[in-house]
């Protein structure tokens, strides 16, 4: 791997930038793999990273469909924040953002993670309430956080509307200063270059279409390119996950459905922070290039279109015209659809299944992103050991038996 | 936007005026006191959520507020039939709509 360096930049600025050398290879398959990583998007990019880095496995494969990143690593709105209310929930994504403050120079490669803070509105005096108990519970986790009143708010928002006579006025929020945003396509190039650089093989355009299964334990998988052995297949497919389960023989309490977002034409800077809502439902940030990046909820049916209804977009516009009225006359440049696997508790399984040498990490729903590098960590932890990791063993799916759930549809509302 | 048939008001309108209530089709258990933890887990919490034919349940909301089920293909988002709660689909295969316990 040619090392990225100012000194680099202008080395090949003398040949006119003509000679830089591919980020990855693109080998072709082995026959054998110790662990293959099913899933080429940033969550399984990074857990292939950390494989080879944290456990010394270099003998691990990268199966992905399209291409890297294509998925919702791509389809994001690459919100990073950790001020979740529950411990368990609000460590493993804390760790997370940990990860992210020091990952550009780990990976050697700019993920322009921006610290640009997140704000999440109260529009009710229970919401309030919420946002107060939330920021203790993280302020005790060690997570940084701030509850602020609508003066203050509109100080660091200038265009937010906090008048008190709007149908929902802001009434506080809370504010997490070390949360922001990064470039969705550069954690996935990123850690893709770094693993590759471990020795990673990275395949693209090869499906995995079953799951060879012998004695109860894996040996392997059936690709469009054939069948490729392996000791452990790791899955990391997000919206497919319960079609990679079917696949095995299991299922999971999982339900794909339809997650909508939208940017806007590229306006002049006017937004530096993240701004939430879940009374009125949407969330904005502005990326680097100008254009606003705005999302809601999922669409409620279940589905696998990468698409969604109007309706929720329209709903999705009204709430960012509630909350920034000088917003109404932009116009919008591209919307697409993603598609999130909810788990009931809305927080994520990452876990042994009862098939030795098969593990899952899926059920981020709507807030997957912010938690690449730290998800990535504690999976491939997993999978090494064959034991979970301190922080992914709450995330078991046993839960759904025992009744251990994390509850943190209650906590962090619907937006994520 | 999908547009969806109601077969009590027996009009077809527009989403919005639905709420989605996911899979159909799902029995309580009649003596849940006797269910083991694995089984009362699947019950609650465990869903088919096909890639493909679906069985689903939606409320006319806005209208007569009564629950009917739909068959819906979750990739084309095409749907095939409605029909009211306690009856069984007509085009639906066996292996899509699967065990209906």
């Amino acid at each position: 791997m040619q090392k990225y360096s100012a000194f680099g930049l202008l080395r090949h600025a003398l040949s006119h930038h003509e000679n830089w050398p591919a980020a990855w290879r693109s080998p072709d398959p082995q026959s054998n793999y110790d662990v293959i990583v099913v899933g080429g998007g940033g969550h399984g990019l990074a857990t292939a990273y950390y494989l080879a880095k944290n456990h010394g496995i270099r003998k691990v494969a990268v199966l992905e469909k399209g291409y890297l990143g294509g998925g919702n690593t791509g389809r994001n709105t690459t919100i990073i924040r950790s001020n979740y209310l529950w411990d368990e929930a609000a460590q493993l994504y804390e760790f997370a953002l940990k990860l992210w403050e020091g990952l550009s120079q780990e990976l050697n490669f700019n993920v322009m993670f921006s610290q640009r803070g997140v704000f999440n509105l109260g529009h009710s005096l229970q919401d309030m309430r919420d946002i107060e108990r939330r920021v203790n519970a993280n302020r005790l986790n060690g997570i940084d956080g701030v509850v602020l009143n609508p003066a203050e708010i509109k100080e660091k928002i200038p265009l937010l509307n906090c008048s008190q006579s709007s149908r929902y006025p802001v009434l506080g929020a809370s504010w997490q200063p070390r949360g922001g945003t990064a470039r969705h396509d550069a954690v996935a190039w990123g850690y893709a270059r770094a693993a590759d650089a471990l020795g990673v093989d990275l395949i693209q355009q090869t499906e995995v279409t079953g799951i060879r299964v012998v004695n109860g334990n894996v040996t392997g998988v059936e690709t469009r390119r054939g069948f490729i052995g392996a000791d452990k297949v790791a899955c990391v497919t997000a919206g497919n996950s319960g079609v990679m389960a079917g696949m095995a023989g299991l299922r999971l309490p999982i339900e794909s459905h339809p997650l909508q977002a939208l940017v806007s034409e590229p306006l002049r800077p006017c937004l530096d922070t993240v701004v939430m809502s879940n009374a009125v439902h949407g969330y904005i940030s502005q990326s680097d290039k100008g254009d606003l990046v705005i999302g809601a909820g999922i669409d409620r049916y279940n589905g696998y279109g990468q698409r969604g209804s109007f309706s929720v977009v329209e709903h999705t516009i009204q709430a960012i015209c509630e909350l920034f009225p000088a917003f109404s006359r932009v116009r919008m440049n591209r919307q697409w659809g993603g598609i999130v696997d909810t788990c009931p508790d809305a927080c994520p399984i990452i876990s042994k299944t009862p098939v030795g040498g098969l593990y899952f990490n899926c059920g981020w729903g709507t807030g997957g992103f912010k938690s690449t590098p730290g998800s990535g960590y504690v999976f491939a932890d997993t999978v090494a050991n064959d034991d979970a990791h301190p922080l992914a063993k709450p995330f078991s799916i046993d839960r759904f038996y025992s009744g251990a759930l994390i509850d943190e549809h209650g906590a962090a509302g619907v937006a994520h | 936007m999908l547009q969806i048939y109601c077969p009590y008001c027996r009009e077809m309108r527009e989403e919005e005026e639905f709420s989605y209530s996911g899979e159909a089709h799902i029995k309580r258990p009649d003596n849940p006191e006797a269910l083991s933890d694995e089984e009362w887990g699947d019950y609650l919490f465990f869903r088919k959520n096909p890639r493909g034919l679906h069985c689903e349940m939606w409320q006319h909301t806005v209208a007569c507020r009564r629950y009917f089920n739909v068959v819906r293909d979750t990739v084309s988002y095409e749907i095939h039939e409605t029909y009211p709660i306690g009856s069984q689909p007509s085009k639906m295969t066996d292996a899509a709509l699967g065990s209906t316990d």
